[in-house]
Parts: C-alpha cells; structure tokens; sequence
C-alpha cells in the first residue's frame, strides 16, 4: 500500500513538474495580425510565468481568413482561432463541429475583444480629392480593394460600401447594388489576400484608393514614413469585428484548455488593450479608446447585425456562388 | 512491376482517383452546370490560352538558348547555363512578385513598355509573361543532351551539297530536335496549366479577363465547395490528359517518320 502511495506520488509530482516545463499553444490568425499578436504573445507569456511558472509559447499561423478556417477544418491543430469574421468561425463549428454553435456568447462583446474599421489610403495630397464612398465611383479613378470571396477584410470592405449606399438619404438595396457594382468597375486588380492588396498598393504604385482595415492603413503609413500616403475617413464605415475562438476539440486533446483560455481573456485586460490600441486596432476598453482617440477617430459605424442580418445572412447572400458578388461579374452587366 | 505499380498507384494514382470521384456527389447535372458557368468557361480559356501561347514561345526561345549553351563557347557560359534552372528552384510567389515588380507600370520594364501602350503587369498578357518564366527550363533541359548528341556531319554534309543554312536547319537539324522539341514545350505546357503561386500576383485576377483556373478552384474551396472545385479540377485534368496524349501521338509520328 505504502509502495502504491509512493509511486502515485512520484507519478502526480513528476507530472505537476513537467507541466511547469513548457505549453505551446498554435494561434491560427489572419493576414494582417502578424504585428499585433507578436506583441501580444511576448506579454501574455511574461504573465503567465509570473502567474504560474509555466513558460508558454505561443506559434503562429497567419493566412487568409477563409483559408485558416478551411485549414482549421481539414485538420490544422489550432488551439485558437482569431480570424478576420465570425462567419469563418462558425464554419469550423458547423461543419468540423470542433467547437459548440454558440461560441461567440463565451467571451464578452461576441468574442471580438478588439475591432476595426474600413478606411481609405490615398496618396499623399489627395490628388482625387477622395472624401467620401461616392467619391470612389469617379470616372477614371482606380481603387484597389481584394477579392471578397479569398479575403476576409475585402468582405468588410465591400460591406461598408452597400452599407453606406442601403443607408444613405434615398438609399434602397437595389441602390447598394448598382453602387457596389459600379465601384468593382474600377477595381483594375482583385488580389487574393489583404496583405497583396496593400502591396500592390504602395509597392506597385496602382490604384489611387486603397480600401484598407484601420489598422492596415496606419501600418501602411507608418512603413512610409509618413509622406507617402495620407488616410481618409468617410462619413461613415461598418464596425468590423474579428472574432477569436477556442477550438475545444483540439484544447482537449493538447491538454491546453486553461492556457488557451486564459490567453483569450488576457486580450480583454487593459494591458492587451492598450497594445492592441498600440498596433492600431480599436480597443473595447472605451477609457483606452478615448485615451487613443487621435488615432481612431469617431465615425458612425454600421454593424453586421443591423444592416445584414449577421454573417450567416451576409455571406449567403453577397458572397455564396451565384451571390450578389458574383452577380456584379456576370458578362453583359 | 509490384513495386512499380505501388508507387505509382500511392503517388499518382490514388489521389487522381478521389479528384474525379468527388465531382459527381450532387450529379451530373450540378456538374454540368458547374463547368459551362461562363466564369469558369473563361477561366479555363485563359488558362490553356495563356499556356499555349508561353510554350510555344518557350519552343522558339527555348531552342535557341539550347542551342547556343551547346554550340558556343563564350565567358560566363557556366553562369547562364545555371541561371536556366533557377526558374525550377525559385519558390514561384517569389517569382511572381519579382514579375509584378519589374512589369508593373513603375517597374524598370514595366514603366517604358506603359509608355509604348503595352500594359503587361495585371493583365492576361502578365499571366503569359509569368508562365514563360516557369516553362523556360522545361525546354532547354530536354533539348540539351540530345543537342549535344547532334553530330556536326550531316550538317557539313548537307553544306557541301550546296544547301543554305536555312535549308540545312529546316531539312535536317529540326527533323532530328522535332519529338524532343515537342516534349520539351509539352511539358512546359503542362507546367503552366497548373501554375498557381506566380501568376496569382502578376494577373490581376479579374472574373472574366484574367482570373486563372487554379485560382478559380481556391475560390471554390473558400466557399466549402470542394464538389464545385473537383469539377473544374477534373476538367483541367481531362484536357491536360488529352493535350499530352496527342503530343506524345504526335511525337511517335514524327519519330516514326524520321
């Protein structure tokens, strides 16, 4: 008995101390998270060796929204998932089931601790005089934005625009429809990711708007020194918000479930907010906004649920085969 | 033959099979309707236009800098033989954003070329240029050793028969390079049809004018629709089948000729 005790010891602290040894946790992101996360895991893993011993690192795994969640489902050992949309997310739950239906009410605000918007970058000057989304249909005038069915900001892009043409004085669906459909006339390259769009953008020198995430933009513009580009804000844009997850099946399986939540709650405290404030995405922590508020300026922000319904809605009708999207594609229109 | 056999079933077979199962989960119908949607029509065009067109330059060009890495000497020639490869060893998106860079309009190529009215980065004329680049080695490879094979006789044979160089490059050099010319430009054009990575940033992947297949079938896939996607995928794979089975016909012919 006593020799039974004893192993059962020894077995319980050999394991205690080997799990004070190393965690890792795989953070599958989007394209552009690659500054902000950076920042977040250095931070997040100093905390959790102070708070309990263990070193964490955290790997990631950036690529396009829509490719990640595939990824995710085909079987990439993600322990969490912050992509660009809430739709990418569902599809892990719906169709891997690796995750419950309703996991956006397990974190607060519906799981986006962050959030961002559409703006505009143009060269410096403004040589169209670009101040508002009308001013993007101009005959002559080329914006670049990428293709909304590979790239998950270009599906918040495309939606501020219907958005601002739905709710406009006068405005109707079947308004947003011309109005989107004539802004995907000047769009003289779609590329596949939000990352290619900036790059051909600022590198390539085509386009003279760039249809960009908050956050993207100011990246943009601080890589540029500053005199290179300048951002417009319209009168109004959509409140776009990237939702992060735990993939429960693979938390359990990698024994990483306190960690992995813990990191996702971590996002919340003030000190990620202010980081994440810091790589240019809009903090929830409204005290943190405000502090920050030369960089994120107060405009009326359109969300998903009031003009779309949600993003199960949105994605079936602007973004599925045969969608409005593809519509606007369709020769002879 | 067992060992073959395996291999071959694991590496090549295998997979194709379960590409051209998949298509008809929902019917022929769906598939059907599938492949003649005019977008994926004009994909598929530009995709084997495009290749077409760079494999039969690849044939020209590509003989021509077979032929003088062979016949000449001149300094260097050890460094231009090695650059030949470098299409094969470059990760294509690298070579593609080398491409979009330097034909873009204010790229070093790219800038004077607007000037003169011809735009190449972001238009199906970029996916030409980009698949080019990646079929180029496909043709001097393949015609390297039988040109060095060549022996130099007959040529002087048919120089003292009074024929000019032309008549001697016509009737008796091309007959001998014919079937290894064509696999080489084959196989280059195989290579395009499936190019992804490079073209991706160089066309400008417009619906309708220059958005290629490949890209066509990563669209599909983002949208859960891997049935929609082996659709395509079996059609490329058809016509790929039937090019290649025709070239090599081809080739046995003028073989079988000589």
């Amino acid at each position: 008995m006593k020799k039974i005790i004893a192993t059962t010891l020894s077995v319980l602290l050999s394991a205690t101390t080997a799990q004070a040894a190393n965690v890792t946790l795989l953070n599958v992101s989007y394209d552009p998270t690659r500054e902000l996360y950076k920042d977040i895991n250095n931070a997040f893993a100093a905390q959790w060796k102070q708070k309990t011993g263990d070193t964490v690192t955290v790997n990631m795994s950036h690529n396009g929204s829509g490719a990640q969640s595939r990824a995710i489902i085909d079987g990439l050992d993600a322990d969490v998932a912050t992509l660009a949309l809430a739709y990418d997310i569902d599809a892990i739950a719906s169709k891997a089931k690796l995750l419950p239906g309703d996991w956006q009410k397990r974190l607060p605000q519906g799981s986006t601790p962050y959030t961002s918007t559409i703006v505009f970058l143009v060269r410096k000057g403004n040589p169209w005089k670009v101040k508002d989304w009308p001013d993007l249909i101009k005959p002559g005038i080329h914006v670049v934005t990428p293709n909304p069915k590979t790239s998950g900001g270009a599906r918040w892009s495309y939606l501020a625009a219907w958005a601002y043409a739905e709710k406009a004085a006068g405005g109707s669906k079947e308004k947003a429809k011309e109005f989107v459909a004539q802004l995907y006339k000047h769009v003289p390259v779609l590329d596949t990711g939000a990352r290619g769009a900036t790059t051909t953008f600022a590198q390539r020198g085509i386009g003279d708007v760039l249809l960009s995430w908050e956050n993207e933009a100011h990246l943009a513009l601080a890589e540029a020194g500053g005199d290179k580009y300048q951002i417009v804000y319209p009168s109004n844009s959509i409140l776009a918000e990237p939702p992060v997850a735990m993939i429960d099946k693979n938390v359990d399986r990698h024994k990483t479930r306190a960690v992995a939540e813990a990191y996702l709650q971590f996002l919340y405290t003030p000190q990620a907010q202010e980081i994440e404030a810091k790589d240019y995405y809009r903090p929830r922590d409204q005290s943190i906004l405000k502090a920050h508020r030369a960089q994120f300026p107060d405009l009326p922000l359109y969300t998903i649920d009031d003009v779309f319904g949600g993003w199960t809605k949105a994605q079936q009708v602007h973004f599925s085969d045969g969608g409005m999207f593809d519509q606007i594609y369709k020769p002879g229109q | 033959m067992g060992f073959t056999l395996f291999y071959l079933s694991a590496i090549v077979l295998i997979p194709l099979a379960a590409l051209i199962i998949r298509p008809w989960e929902p019917g022929f119908a769906d598939f059907w309707k599938e492949i003649t949607a005019p977008r994926v029509l004009a994909a598929l065009k530009l995709s084997f236009g495009a290749s077409a067109i760079a494999a039969a330059i690849n044939g020209v060009f590509g003989l021509i800098v077979a032929w003088v890495l062979v016949r000449y000497r001149f300094p260097g020639k050890k460094i231009v033989d090695a650059l030949v490869d470098l299409p094969f060893a470059l990760p294509t998106a690298v070579a593609g954003i080398a491409l979009s860079a330097l034909y873009a309009s204010n790229g070093w190529l790219g800038g004077p070329l607007e000037k003169a009215g011809i735009k190449i980065a972001y238009t199906p004329r970029g996916v030409i240029v980009a698949l080019i680049f990646i079929g180029l080695p496909f043709v001097v490879r393949t015609l390297q050793p039988v040109l060095s094979d060549l022996s130099r006789d007959s040529e002087e044979a048919a120089a003292t028969l009074g024929a000019t160089r032309f008549q001697t490059f016509r009737r008796v050099i091309l007959p001998t390079l014919a079937p290894t010319l064509l696999t080489g430009t084959a196989m280059a054009f195989a290579r395009a049809v499936g190019e992804y990575g490079s073209v991706i940033f160089i066309a400008g992947n417009l619906p309708m004018v220059s958005e290629i297949t490949p890209l066509l079938i990563i669209i599909k896939l983002q949208e859960y629709d891997y049935a929609g996607a082996a659709a395509i995928g079996v059609v490329m794979l058809a016509v790929s089948f039937v090019f290649l089975f025709a070239l090599n016909a081809l080739q046995a012919m003028v073989s079988a000729r000589r």
